[in-house]
Formats: structure tokens, C-alpha cells, sequence
């Protein structure tokens, strides 16, 4: 009965060729590794923000009156409502750390290479959507930081040259940081972005399972297929590894849910203290910081002494990554084959853009300014030398098999 | 690569253990998503009893209060209309009050009031048809409602006719009687709406 | 090894202290806040009542949570509320009107409820515990922790009056006056030193309860959740490693 009506609605709707497709008769490498459990991790958090958001949205007021009042009321008022609003803020955070994550992982393992430059390419526009989405939604509970954080950010764009001040004027729809500001903001952030997030989403793992995965010796395995053309390094996605990936959810979960249960506002790094202050239009806190996860492109944009070019180092910060398939030269994929060069450069890429984070959360002092700086140039830095190093890089020899 | 498992049952096992506790986890997990559309704590703070003072009301009149949203009608009922009660029985669908859902227990008699207090009538000034609020009509015999009218409410929505105790006409859309709040007499002249015996011990 | 590099890295991040809006070096001391202490509570909470609520309000406190956390009886909690009218439901309010307050005060006294949240308890204890005489000042006191605060000593007949050792900076015209200390009042108050900084304690845990009531539920939630979530990894390891005895390599 159940079969024939199983039956009935595969003949009229692929759904078994979308599991075979995708899951069951999709080859992945054998030898994933820790780094491997972040993308379908991203996924769940990704969910989990949309649904605790639209549960959020149900009791939030989105207006300069309301809106403060209207997150306490959700924190003591609404049954449960504290937790949905730990979820949300807590998981934008975990969102940003498994992102971050995947993004290291993809350098480590040149993920980036031909053939699949169009995942990356996905990947980044995800990352800069995503902070858009993150931007606009820390606006939302309109305390001080969320004021004051985003008149800073704004300001950023009057720094354009002849359209600058009509531009954050256009963004703000007002002469500060209003009322309408937040409405509009409100509008892209539980609607506009996500939706563009759920495409380029979709693209993203379209593009992955187009050209199949990378593994972290950067051997294609479809090189070595059997007589039946199966991947001889390859296992099916499914069970294999949607039983490893649960494993992987169970251990990310235990470790969100002890953040979220007893340090939910990450010692406020996850929720700023003065944003529990409503916003005051006359008056600034005394320092403003970003959250932690816009921390390493503020301290860049602190590190220079110009506004305008503060503003473009910051922006080509993130930029610069949707050309690195092309500046990194060198075709041997995992870090595991490749010079200790590269790999000194990306492990000082990496300790930079932490020390960045740490210092765009603490205020401006001459060493921090000084430390930025030299921070800076080890980000940026990284690319020069990536283009260099890739050039005439001794790397050893792949196998052709996964180890 | 794929073989077939060396141990089927002990696979079995596993994939049973894993699917209940996946079960159990999205069991606990729905709770608070569906526990956060119950009434907020605002909304039951906007809902907490009110007091009414009924000492000013003279006989046949009648006032009307905001209990949880909905309005409450306290009626002062005369001599006669007290009289007309028990006249009423064969014209009404349920005349002894033995729908449970629409009174406390101590308001199922033929007036739907508390026994020391049967003068004053509460009532939720809802129509159990479909929501309208009835208009009071204590007046005897009205030219629109006809010659036995003796008094009670009237639904202008639908036309729906109850007797002055709430009680429900036969033929009339409205299938039960008006619902009778929960209240007490805190005093002998004000009435907690929404209040149980508990507020007055 | 590498990655246990990293990992120290992101955690040394995540756990350095965010640089905080403090107005002033002074010290701060440990509050030494248990939530699960609901007798200190209490206290706290008519301390709050008695002293604070007549000009500050906590309009997202209700009465009504407050009896349910901390398990008041009805007549504890009657004592809480202000007169006959208060209902559970009502949030704390204050009767000042505004104006009046802007007039007397120069600034309308702020609301109650998420200041803990915003400053933490270890600043709002020693806040609580360190106003002291300062005659060039309106109110003729002052506090180590926010300068020129705009609030008189509301409990100095019970502290008694502090006095306040400073030490002097720079020479001639630059000279400033910097506070190092705090001395015993010259004439006591009605509470001794360890009654009153017990007293203080209660308030700064009932306001740290206030900015959060939502903490006891985390406690209170936390470990089920937790047990729970290390049974579904068990579980789900034991699986994976079922299903990977097929893979051979």
C-alpha cells in the first residue's frame, strides 16, 4: 500500500533520484577528517536559524518604540522565549565559528583548485551575505551596541568618494540611524537575505556534487573508478557518512548547548553588555566593538590612518578571497603534499586573522594600532606570498590513491 | 566496498537505538516551539481577575466590564424577572444547565448565579453561535420580539434569543447556553471576575 | 599538533576578557552571587523594594515571577508589593512622576531591571558598598566607581558615611587627586560593617536575578539537555562505528 503510493509519487516527482543522487549512490573519498563534519554541521545551524527566527519574529516588535522591549518581553513573558533567543544569538555565533572552520578547511585542502572554483566562488558570496544578514540582525534588539555598532558600520560607506554621504543616507533612510532604519532592516533580515542565502545554499552544494568532493590528500578519486564505474576510493554519502555527520551533530550540539545553557552570552562576546542598555541617540558608549566575528576585518579597518582606505583594505579583505583558485598557482591541492612554505604562510594567515579578531575587540590603544597593523600585512601578505610560493613550489608527490 | 554487515542484528539494533533517541530528541526539542504560542505572562497579567462594584447598580440594570477581552455583563435582575425563571423551562433547549462547559457548578440552577447572591447575574457577553456580542433586552413583550418576551438578549447578528439567565431559546442558531465566568464575592457589593473561592479565604 | 594550536588559539579568544565600559581603575569586588541562594533573594528583593523602588523603577519585572522563582507564599509575597492594588501580574514601578525626579535630580532615575545585566554583579556590589563623602559634589557624596554619580547615599544612615583617602599626582597646577581607599566612617551607621556588605550581597543577587530570570531556568534545564545530548552522541558513535566495520582500507 505504503509502496504502491511510494511508487505513485516517484513516477510523478524525482525523490528517488534526488536520494541516489545525492545521497545513497553519491561517492564521496573514504577518508574525511575532522575538518570534513563543518559543511552539513553549517547546514543544520543554518536551519535552526531560520526556525528560531521565525519563531522570534512572532513576538518581536520591529520599531524604535517597541523593539527593545519587545526582546525582554520574549526573554521573561514568553513561555520558552528565552531559549528560542539564546538559540538565535548563540547560533549566530556558532554559525560564524563552523564558517570560519569550513573556510580553513577549503585552504588547508585546496578545495578552491579546479575544478571546483564555482563552489568557492558560492562559498564567499555566502560569507558576505552572511554578514550582511548578521549586521542587520544585530540592529534588531536596538540596544547601544546594536545603535551605535551599526551607525559606525554605515558611516563606513559616506567614506565612498562623490556618492558617499548620499549612499549612507540611502541606506539609513534618514539622517541617523531611525526608526526606518530598523524596519528596513528588519524586512532584509528575515526575509531578503535568507532567501538569497537558501540559493546561493543551494548552488553551493549543486556545484559540490557536480564535480564531486576533495578529501585532504586532494587526490580525485575519480581518477580510479571499478569495472561497475564506482569510485574504488569512494563510499556512498549515505549511510556512511549521514551516520558519521549525526556523531559529528551530537558532539557540535553538546558543545552549543553547554555555551548556550551556562555562558549564553559568551562573557559578551555572543551579546554585548551595553547593548542590554536601549539605544540612546546622544549618547555613545564609551567603547564600541563589533561582535567577535566581524572583530578581525574592524581591526584592519583600525589599522589605517585613512578612512576611505581603511574602508577599502577592510573590504578587500574578504574580496581578495574569490580570486585565490587563480592567485595560487600551484595545482597539488592538500596541504599534506605541499611546500613548508605554503604551509608556514597559511598557519601565519590563520594566526593573524585570530589576533585581528582579539585585537577588533579591544580598544584602540598606539601597541594595538601597531599590532593591527603588522596583523594586517600578514593577512594581505599571505596572498602575495601565496602567488610567489605557488609559482615554483616544491611540492612532493601525490599518490595516486588515498592513504 | 560496501559489504554486507558482519552483524545484522547487532546493525538492526543500533539503527532502532539511534531512531529513538533521534525521535525522543525532536519530541523534546518541538516543546519549546510549541509552548511559546500559549498566552505570555503578559497576556495572563492583562487577564488577571477584575473587580466590579456592583453597589451602585439599580434593579434591572445592567453593566458591562473587560474580563481577558471579552466583555462580562452584570445584570441587577428585578423581582419579576426573577418570577419569569421558572415560566421559562419548555421554551428553552437547556433549561437545567447540564452543559457543563458553560458555568462553574455553583451557577447550574435555573438562575446561573451563586444561591446567596441570585439577584445579580454574570455572564460572558458572547454568543455561543458565533461570537457576537448580545444586546440587552430586559423589557416585557417588545414589538420585534414578540409577545412572551420577558425579557433577556438578543443576538443581532443571527437573531439568536436567550431568557435574562443566559439561557438559550429553542430554534435559535446558538446551540448552548452563555457562558457563566468563574467569580466570587469578595465583599456583598464587589465582584472579582475570574477569581476562585481561593482570593476570598 | 598543529591543530591543537589552533584550537588553543580560537579558545584563548573566545575566553579573553572583552574590554568593558569602566568609568574609573577603582577595584572591583567579588559579589560572590548564588543564584540558587532563594533566602538571599528575598532579602535582596525587599531591600529592593524598601530602598530602591521608590525612585527606580524594574518595568520588566513582574511580581508575580518573582514569587514563582524564588517559591514565596502568598503573604511574602504580599510583602513585596507596594499596597492592596498590586496584582502578581504588575511590573515593579516607581510612583515618582518624572518630572518631579528630572526637577529634584537633574536626571529621570533610571529603571532597575537589566542594570545588573549591563554592568555585572561585581560592579554593582562594589558600587552599592563604596559611596563616600565628597562636600564638592550636589548630594555631598560621591562613589569610587562612578564618579560624580548623580544619586545621594541613600543608605548612608545605615553604612554611616565613608571617607575617602586620595593620593596626590603631578605637582603645582596638574596636580590631580587620585582615590586609593576607603576609610571607616567617622560616625557609624546603624548596621555594622558585615550586615551591611551581607545586605549588599542580597540586593546584587536579587538585581542579578532580576536582569536574568531566565538563569534559573538554564540551571535548571542545562544538565537534562546536556545528559541527553551525550546519550545521542553514544548512540550515534556506537552506529557510525557499526556502519564503518564495512569500510576497509
Amino acid at each position: 500500500m505504503i509502496k504502491s503510493l511510494g511508487k505513485w509519487v516517484d513516477d510523478r516527482l524525482p525523490v528517488s533520484h534526488f536520494w541516489n543522487a545525492h545521497l545513497a549512490k553519491y561517492y564521496v573519498p573514504h577518508n574525511f577528517n575532522f575538518w570534513y563534519y563543518f559543511g552539513s554541521l553549517l547546514l543544520v545551524v543554518f536551519v535552526l536559524q531560520i526556525v528560531t527566527g521565525i519563531w522570534l519574529t512572532m513576538s518581536y516588535k520591529p520599531s524604535a518604540d517597541d523593539a527593545f522591549a519587545s526582546v525582554e518581553y520574549i526573554m521573561r513573558d514568553v513561555e520558552w522565549g528565552w531559549l528560542l533567543r539564546y538559540l538565535h544569538s548563540t547560533g549566530a555565533s556558532f554559525f560564524f565559528i563552523a564558517v570560519y572552520l569550513h573556510i580553513f578547511r577549503g585552504m588547508m585542502y585546496g578545495s578552491y583548485k579546479k575544478p571546483r572554483e564555482l563552489i568557492w566562488i558560492f562559498g564567499v558570496l555566502i560569507l558576505l551575505v552572511l554578514m550582511a544578514e548578521a549586521f542587520m540582525g544585530y540592529l534588531l534588539p536596538w540596544g547601544q551596541m546594536s545603535y551605535w555598532g551599526a551607525q559606525v558600520i554605515i558611516s563606513l560607506f559616506s567614506s565612498v568618494p562623490v556618492i558617499g554621504p548620499d549612499l549612507a543616507l540611502w541606506i539609513r533612510g534618514d539622517y541617523v540611524v531611525s526608526d526606518a532604519t530598523l524596519n528596513r532592516f528588519f524586512a532584509l533580515h528575515v526575509i531578503a537575505l535568507p532567501l538569497v542565502l537558501l540559493f546561493l545554499i543551494g548552488g553551493h552544494i549543486m556545484a559540490l556534487h557536480e564535480v564531486g568532493s576533495n578529501n585532504p590528500d586532494g587526490v580525485d578519486i575519480k581518477e580510479n573508478k571499478d569495472d561497475t564505474g564506482k569510485p574504488v576510493d569512494g563510499i556512498p554519502f549515505h549511510p556512511y557518512y549521514t551516520v558519521k555527520d549525526l556523531f559529528g551533530l551530537g558532539v557540535f550540539m553538546f558543545i552549543f548547548a553547554a555555551v548556550l545553557f551556562y555562558w549564553p552570552d559568551g562573557g559578551g562576546l555572543f551579546l554585548e553588555h551595553p547593548n542590554f542598555t536601549p539605544a540612546d541617540p546622544l549618547k555613545t558608549p564609551e567603547h564600541i566593538a563589533p561582535v567577535w566575528y566581524f572583530a578581525p576585518h574592524y581591526a584592519i579597518l583600525r589599522a589605517v590612518p585613512d578612512k576611505f582606505l581603511g574602508v577599502v583594505a577592510m573590504t578587500v579583505a574578504i574580496l581578495i578571497l574569490f580570486v585565490l583558485p587563480w592567485i595560487d598557482r600551484n595545482r597539488t591541492r592538500s596541504i599534506r603534499y605541499r611546500s613548508t612554505a605554503f604551509k608556514v604562510n597559511l598557519f601565519a594567515f590563520a594566526a593573524a586573522f585570530i589576533g585581528l579578531g582579539y585585537l577588533g575587540t579591544q580598544p584602540p590603544t598606539t601597541l594595538g594600532t601597531l599590532a593591527s597593523q603588522l596583523l594586517s600585512a600578514v593577512y594581505f601578505g599571505f596572498f602575495v606570498a601565496v602567488y610567489f610560493i605557488s609559482r615554483r613550489e616544491r611540492t612532493q608527490p601525490v599518490p595516486e590513491r588515498l592513504q | 566496498m560496501a559489504d554486507s554487515p558482519s552483524n545484522p542484528a547487532r546493525r538492526r539494533f543500533l539503527t532502532g537505538a539511534a531512531t529513538a533517541v533521534g525521535a525522543v530528541g525532536v519530541g523534546f526539542a518541538a516543546v519549546p516551539f510549541l509552548s511559546s504560542f500559549q498566552p505570555s505572562a503578559k497576556a495572563e497579567a492583562a487577564g488577571a481577575p477584575v473587580d466590579v462594584n456592583i453597589g451602585k447598580l439599580s434593579p434591572g440594570q445592567m453593566t458591562t466590564v473587560a474580563w481577558r477581552g471579552k466583555p462580562v455583563y452584570v445584570v441587577n435582575r428585578t423581582e419579576r424577572m426573577l418570577e419569569s425563571l421558572p415560566e421559562m423551562d419548555d421554551r428553552l433547549r437547556d433549561p437545567n444547565s447540564e452543559v457543563v462547559t458553560q458555568q462553574p457548578e455553583f451557577a447550574a440552577n435555573p438562575y446561573r448565579a451563586r444561591k446567596e447572591h441570585e439577584r445579580y447575574l454574570v455572564i460572558v457577553g458572547l454568543c455561543t453561535h458565533l461570537g457576537c456580542a448580545p444586546t440587552y433586552r430586559p423589557e416585557v413583550a417588545p414589538a420585534d420580539l414578540g409577545d412572551d418576551w420577558q425579557g433577556g438578549f438578543f443576538c443581532p447578528c443571527h437573531g439568536s434569543k436567550f431568557d435574562i439567565s443566559g439561557r438559550v431559546y429553542k430554534g435559535v442558531p446558538a446551540p448552548t447556553n452563555l457562558e457563566v465566568p468563574q467569580y466570587v464575592y469578595v465583599t456583598d457589593e464587589i465582584i472579582r471576575v475570574g477569581g476562585s473561592e481561593e482570593d476570598v479565604a | 599538533m598543529i591543530r591543537i594550536t589552533f584550537f588553543l588559539c580560537l579558545i584563548g579568544l573566545l575566553a579573553a576578557p572583552n574590554a568593558k565600559a569602566a568609568s574609573s581603575n577603582y577595584p572591583l569586588e567579588d559579589a560572590e552571587v548564588d543564584l540558587g541562594d532563594k533566602a538571599s533573594l528575598y532579602r535582596g528583593a525587599q531591600t529592593f523594594m524598601d530602598s530602591c523602588a521608590s525612585c527606580h523603577g524594574a518595568k520588566m519585572m513582574r511580581f508575580g515571577r518573582i514569587g514563582d522563582d524564588l517559591g514565596l507564599s502568598e503573604e511574602q509575597l504580599a510583602a513585596l508589593m507596594p499596597d492592596e492594588f498590586t496584582k502578581p501580574g504588575d511590573v515593579i514601578t516607581t510612583n515618582m512622576p518624572a518630572e518631579y525626579a528630572q526637577e529634584a535630580f537633574g536626571i529621570v532615575p533610571p529603571d532597575l531591571t537589566l542594570t545588573a545585566r549591563v554592568n555585572g554583579g561585581d560592579w554593582l556590589y562594589t558600587y552599592l558598598t563604596t559611596f563616600y563623602a565628597d562636600p564638592d559634589t550636589a548630594w555631598g557624596v560621591n562613589n569610587a566607581v562612578f564618579p560624580d554619580v548623580g544619586m545621594p547615599h541613600v543608605l548612608a544612615a545605615e553604612q554611616g558615611l565613608l571617607q575617602p583617602v586620595y593620593e596626590t599626582e603631578g605637582e603645582g597646577e596638574d596636580a590631580k587627586r587620585r582615590l586609593v581607599g576607603l576609610e571607616s566612617p567617622e560616625r557609624p551607621g546603624a548596621l555594622s560593617e558585615e550586615e551591611f556588605e551581607q545586605k549588599m550581597r542580597d540586593l546584587t543577587a536579587f538585581m542579578v536575578y532580576m536582569s536574568e530570570p531566565a538563569a534559573l531556568l538554564r540551571a535548571h534545564y542545562g544538565p537534562y539537555v546536556l545528559a541527553f545530548l551525550f546519550i545521542f552522541t553514544l548512540v550515534m558513535y556506537l552506529l557510525k562505528k557499526e556502519y564503518w566495520r564495512d569500510i576497509k582500507h
